[in-house]
């Protein structure tokens, strides 16, 4: 495992900039996940690290070593690629073995063989290892995808999206897996997901793209709670932050335009009164749609809220974000 | 019952089965007949009206193979009794065998040339169309209809620059000649082919080989081409076919060392009139190859001309 930096790096398609000076650390034993919408870079980030692309400028290092020229094979990195590619024409048993038969590996078969099954165990997919790969559901596909990743001992393990297609409990005990795994074996990850739980849970880092620019790094919770920018803000959050006209509430600085509300930032019982348009009873908690003034909110409540559509209740906001018209967080 | 888009009902398979029959008999039989006429004797062979049922004769295959000449009874017996069933295949039509045929070492050639043509065309082919598929070619697209519009006139054509270059690299009836011809017709449409099927195997296995350890190489060799063997047995049945088949430049070019089996077999003349056992014979034999590769190769074959319908 190693440290991986990429230093200022920046790739152009035509006119849009995939990556555009990118400065990123993930330091020895991270689990750095990468956030944004389609089309922000996270995929092109993994791909200079993996060095299926070159910068335009900048560079990339690997434990300290610059790899900015060197071919894939030479930096020891394990990738999982968003579509998830399995060798159509082996069986799982030989997808899983590939990287470990590499020309220079020379492990013996034994250790090939315990490394295999050990995976597979992991995932869940032993009573699939002599199917052909074409012979499997999506979901068994992308556990394959993943051990392939997970048989070797790289520097860093790519991983773009790997429980996308997955059912919402196998995500679940994966997700665990996975960080268990990292927990045990100090694993470097670099991962993307659109998934607020994984995100959370799982990082110990957070990278923020927007159109091919870092435009936060830190720990999932400095995000949520201090994010950079309106941007940044609405990355994490279930449900959504709320973003309003800052003149809506009393109190808000003068360049204010946006005012950021989380639910947690919604103080009940207190303030000016909404209208309760609708409640949504999830199980753990409530969520409650509300008009207020003019404009529609979203805010949780506790599980057993006795409100209903129709009700009028009182709020105001407690610790807001405030953004100015760019988008920045005004502190 | 319900309705199924990939099932079809008991009806349309009957009918499609019949459709399926019907065609076969009406391309079979003409094969049939070169088949029977080859174990048919002489005259069973011009017998009017023409016999389905007949005494089956390894004449013509004794024809094919040797060259006899006509004997006199007096010949005949001074040369003693017939060695082998062979010679006494030829005693019975009155004739004496003077020697092998020429069939054989035609039928070599054709081989030779044929075989050998096919393989020089996948390497080349192969290795053109996955440059073209996977990397940056300056002027890609002009070149690659360049490489088509080189087929679009009938190769004969240009018969006779082709016959001059020949005589002046001294390449004229030679099977190193014939084999870099084939190649160079098939060529085109190979590549355009190929290029097609490896267009279809997404760049992301390469990519996964290369961070899997392998070089480009090592990608290449254990990824793309497994996936690409669909289609590389599919071109290579299209190139057999035509290298096999090949006549007009077969008769311009050979004559002697390297002909091939097609302006061969036509001149297999009987001692006395056509010796239509014996073509039907080489007909038979020279059917054979094509359809054994085509065989071996047949569960490529119909995945590669679905183009690859059944691939994930
Ligand atoms: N090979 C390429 N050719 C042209 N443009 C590309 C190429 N690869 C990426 N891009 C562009 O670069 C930008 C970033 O792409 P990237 O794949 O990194 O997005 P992403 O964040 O992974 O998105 P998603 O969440 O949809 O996977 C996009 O605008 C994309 O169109
Ligand atoms: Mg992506």
């Amino acid at each position: 495992m190693a440290e991986v930096t990429l230093q200022n790096v920046s790739r152009h398609y035509g006119s849009t900039a995939a990556l555009d000076g990118v400065s990123l650390t993930v330091p020895d034993g991270a689990f750095v996940v990468l956030l944004g919408p389609t089309g922000a870079g996270k995929t092109s980030c993994l791909r200079m690290v993996a060095g299926l692309d070159r910068p335009d400028q900048g560079r990339v290092l690997i434990g300290g070593q610059d790899v900015t020229e060197a071919s894939p094979a030479a930096r020891n990195v394990a990738m999982v690629f968003q579509q998830y590619s399995l060798y159509a024409h082996l069986t799982v048993r030989q997808n899983l073995e590939f990287s470990l038969k590499a020309p220079g590996l020379k492990l013996g078969a034994a250790e090939i063989t315990a490394r295999v099954s050990r995976v597979a165990e992991v995932l869940q997919i032993s009573h699939k290892l002599n199917n052909r790969a074409t012979q499997l559901s999506g979901g068994e596909m992308q556990r394959v995808s993943i051990g392939r990743a997970l048989v070797r001992d790289p520097a860093i393990y790519l991983m773009d999206e790997p429980l996308s297609s997955l059912d919402a409990k196998l995500r679940a005990d994966l997700r665990i897996e996975l960080k268990a795994i990292q927990a045990q074996s100090g694993a470097t990850l670099l991962y993307v997901t659109h998934d607020q739980i994984e995100a959370m849970t799982m990082a110990t880092h957070v990278g923020i793209l927007d159109h091919g620019r870092l435009v936060q790094f830190g720990p999932p919770r400095e995000i949520y709670e201090a994010p950079v920018s309106l941007y940044a803000a609405s990355r994490l959050g279930q449900p959504r932050i709320n973003l309003l006209p800052a003149a809506l509430f009393p109190g808000a600085p003068a360049r204010a335009k946006t005012i950021g509300l989380r639910p947690e930032q919604i103080f009940q019982g207190e303030g000016e009164e909404g209208q309760v348009q609708r409640v949504e009873h999830l199980g753990d908690q409530t969520r409650l749609h509300l008009s207020y003034r003019g404009e529609s909110l979203i805010t949780v409540t506790d599980a057993h809220s006795p409100l209903r559509a129709g009700d009028s209740l009182r709020i105001r906001p407690q610790n807001p974000f405030y953004f100015d018209a760019d988008g920045a967080r005004i502190i | 019952m319900s309705y199924s888009i990939t099932e079809p009902t008991a009806r349309v398979k009957w009918l499609a089965g019949g459709l399926v029959v019907a065609y076969a008999l009406i391309t079979l039989v003409p094969l049939l007949w070169i088949i029977a006429t080859g174990f048919k004797s002489g005259a069973d062979s011009i017998a009017y009206p023409p016999k389905v049922l007949f005494e089956p004769s390894l004449e013509g295959y004794v024809n094919l193979f040797t060259d006899r000449t006509r004997a006199t009874p007096e010949m005949l017996e001074a040369a003693g009794p017939p060695q082998n069933w062979v010679e006494q295949v030829a005693r019975d039509q009155g004739q004496v065998i003077a020697g092998p045929s020429r069939f054989g070492e035609r039928f070599l050639n054709s081989v030779i040339i044929g075989f050998g043509s096919t393989a020089l065309c996948m390497i080349l082919g192969t290795a053109a169309a996955y440059a073209f598929s996977r990397f940056r070619v300056p002027l890609k697209d002009d070149l690659m209809f360049f490489i088509l519009s080189t087929r679009m006139m009938p190769p004969i054509a240009v018969a006779i620059p082709i016959f001059l270059m020949f005589r002046q690299l001294g390449l004229s009836d030679t099977h190193l000649g014939m084999i870099l011809l084939y190649t160079a017709v098939n060529l085109s449409l190979s590549v355009w082919l190929l290029k097609g099927f490896i267009d279809e195997i997404p760049v992301e296995y390469e990519e996964a080989a290369l961070i899997d350890g392998y070089t480009r190489f090592q990608a290449f060799y254990k990824v793309v081409l497994p996936q690409a063997a669909t289609g590389i047995a599919s071109t290579a049945i299209f190139c057999l076919i035509f290298a096999w088949n090949e006549y007009a430049f077969a008769v311009l070019l050979t004559s002697g060392n390297a002909q091939t089996a097609p302006p061969f077999i036509p001149t297999i003349i009987g001692v006395g009139g056509k010796d239509w056992p014996a073509v039907a014979a080489g007909a038979t034999l020279f059917l054979l190859p094509v359809m054994v590769f085509t065989i071996l190769l047949r569960k490529h074959l119909l995945r590669g001309i679905t183009f690859g319908a059944l691939r994930k």
